[in-house]
């Protein structure tokens, strides 16, 4: 009965009419072509990740079930041997507690420095800019030279660390070839290296906090460090999260730093995940072995990626 | 009486500001120091600084950045990295936004499926896949060779990811619009789209670029030739071969590698602030 009613309201008038059945044809027609496109713009993506990222992790899965010859190739199949083998092994259990200290270290330093150069940043002095600036500068600075410049100061003989040292009459320290002051020594360049990027952030999130809360506070009669603690830190704890997983996902990625600095040594005492997965694959020739770490070292980044997913997801819908 | 009160006041704030410059210009000297001293050193004659002497010693010199330039070859692996980075950096840009548009503009069958798909490879580290990788590019013929550093990382998954949020704010009408003029997806794509993400496309560009130049053991395992070398790995190699016997050369060469950087730095800052707001805080 109500269909029979003519409804002049729902009737759109002439010429617009026309042009959104065209319009919704015409897109109509394009969907059509959306899989050819699709193809076209998605495939060689997909193509790349599949090759150089899904098949590399499967074929390490599948390795890390056999035993390898010296080029890598799986000879005889033992199932989860490998990995029982590695949980017991005092050497890469040693590598383990060493990344988690160098990681943990790097992460709360990292955080700590980052958020202090960014609060005094954040300050209305004259001159300012210049300061921010400098603290921004070693986002520039790559892993080789950063390396060149603290191998430098940790050199044993003629770095300046020593001369400090000396100085206050105390005996040399061989930086790096110590094992507690050589995961000391790659944790404080790691931590200078991340300074630029966490200051950068940090600054950033102090920023956008408004300024109105500040005022409010003060009329109130909040002391500073009151603010701080109740207005700032909460505000910035979102910047906080994203430094702490971004510093121990580059943490249990860092190779470089460790490789020109130490070389895993002394006694491996700074040889971390990543670092075993190369020597054990390119230096030693255990590919099984090397492919379980590897494995291992991919499901803890997993698993910390997967957690900062949700926590953006929360933020961010996508 | 308000007067000493002001007085106080200014003279509080006088004392927290001094003690404020105080804290900020040592931690100025902290974070600036590694690098400046090493910047210093690149000036010292060798025989200064084997014999440890930092100051006071002889003149400044220019020798080191002489050595640098004629006998390493430094200025080849800064060719290197840029050739590679600048390749990687415009693949990204193209790839990463081609399958951006495939996610948001166009309809097509398992859309989410490929979708988390390419946000799980973000969770893979690239770092533990390095040794199927390597067989890989052994079989295709391509180790030691320039391509090697350049097509495993045509696209990036975190590319994808980011200009897919920013695409996702193009309105709809638009794509309607261009429905109704007959534009093909890819005029939408060029005329439309990549104009309108010119910031995060440039974001992306900043990230892609150091990403590339900072690549590190990739090119370690897959190159061996000298004139392949990108300069992290060149860096390396002169470290390693030449710091006991002349320091100031590697300190030049430290120099003459971080200089570029710092330029590229000082003009994207803007973006990579940009990228970091699209990344993490929203």
């Amino acid at each position: 009965m109500i269909e029979s009613l003519p409804s002049t309201k729902q009737q759109p008038k002439g010429p617009e009419a026309n042009q959104e059945i065209t319009a919704k044809v015409k897109s109509f027609e394009l969907k059509k072509n959306d899989k050819y496109y699709a193809w076209l713009f998605l495939g060689p993506s997909i193509l790349l990740l599949t090759v150089f990222v899904f098949f590399p992790m499967l074929r390490t899965l599948y390795l890390s079930l056999f035993l390898t010859d010296t080029f890598g190739n799986p000879t005889v199949f033992v199932g989860l041997k490998n990995y029982a083998i590695l949980l017991k092994s005092t050497s890469y259990i040693a590598s383990l507690k060493a990344t988690g200290t160098y990681v943990i270290s790097v992460s709360i330093f990292t955080i700590i420095f980052g958020l202090l150069l960014a609060a005094l940043a954040n300050q209305k002095l004259r001159g300012i800019g210049f300061f921010r600036n400098i603290f921004t500068a070693t986002m520039g600075v790559s892993v080789s030279v950063s390396a060149v410049f603290w191998l430098f100061m940790f050199n044993p003989s003629i770095g300046i660390l020593n001369k400090v040292v000396t100085a206050f009459g105390f005996h040399p320290i061989a930086w790096l070839t110590t094992p507690g002051w050589a995961m000391t020594a790659v944790i404080a360049t790691t931590v200078w290296m991340h300074l630029g990027f966490t200051f950068l952030l940090f600054f950033g999130a102090l920023q956008a906090v408004p300024k109105s809360l500040y005022d409010a506070a003060s009329v109130s009669g909040a002391s500073s460090r009151y603010q701080f603690w109740h207005i700032t830190l909460p505000m910035i704890s979102p910047t906080m999260f994203f430094v702490a997983v971004i510093t121990l996902i580059s943490g249990f990625k860092s190779f470089g730093l460790i490789d020109l600095m130490t070389g895993g040594g002394p006694t491996n005492a700074t040889n971390l995940l990543v670092y075993r997965v190369y020597k054990d694959a390119f230096m030693n020739g255990n590919y099984a072995q090397a492919s379980t770490e590897a494995i291992f070292l991919t499901i803890i980044i997993a698993i910390i990626t997967f957690v900062q997913f949700k926590l953006l997801a929360k933020r961010v819908n996508y | 009486m308000e007067n000493t009160i002001m007085k106080q006041a200014t003279k509080k704030r006088l004392l927290g500001n001094t003690f404020k410059y105080l804290l900020l210009g040592i931690l100025a000297f902290i974070v600036i120091f590694p690098f400046a001293l090493g910047i210093w050193t690149s000036f010292l004659p060798s025989m200064d600084i084997a014999k440890g002497t930092l100051w006071g010693g002889g003149q400044l010199t220019l020798h080191n950045y002489v050595t640098a330039f004629t006998q390493t070859k430094i200025l080849r692996y800064l060719l290197n990295s840029l050739v590679i980075a600048t390749l990687v950096t415009l693949a990204h840009l193209f790839f990463c936004s081609l399958g951006a548009y495939a996610f948001v503009f166009l309809d097509f069958k398992y859309r989410d499926f490929f979708f988390y798909v390419v946000l799980g490879t973000m969770m893979l580290p690239f770092e533990a896949e390095v040794i199927p990788n390597f067989a890989t590019v052994k079989m295709l013929g391509l180790l030691n060779h320039y391509s090697v550093m350049v097509i495993p990382f045509l696209t990036s998954a975190f590319g994808i990811f980011m200009l897919r949020q920013t695409f996702k704010q193009i309105p709809r009408d638009l794509k309607e619009a261009a429905d109704v003029d007959g534009l093909s997806h890819w005029q939408f794509y060029w005329k439309v789209v990549m104009p309108y993400s010119k910031i995060s496309l440039c974001t992306l560009a900043a990230y892609s670029f150091l990403g590339a130049w900072n690549q590190y053991l990739w090119p370690m395992l897959t190159t061996f030739s000298d004139h392949l070398r990108p300069v992290q790995d060149g860096l390396r190699q002169l470290q390693s071969e030449e710091t006991f016997n002349d320091w100031g050369m590697v300190q030049a060469s430290a120099a003459i590698v971080v200089v570029p950087t710092l330029i590229v730095l000082y003009i994207g800052q803007h973006y990579f602030k940009s990228g970091l707001n699209e990344g993490s805080v929203k």
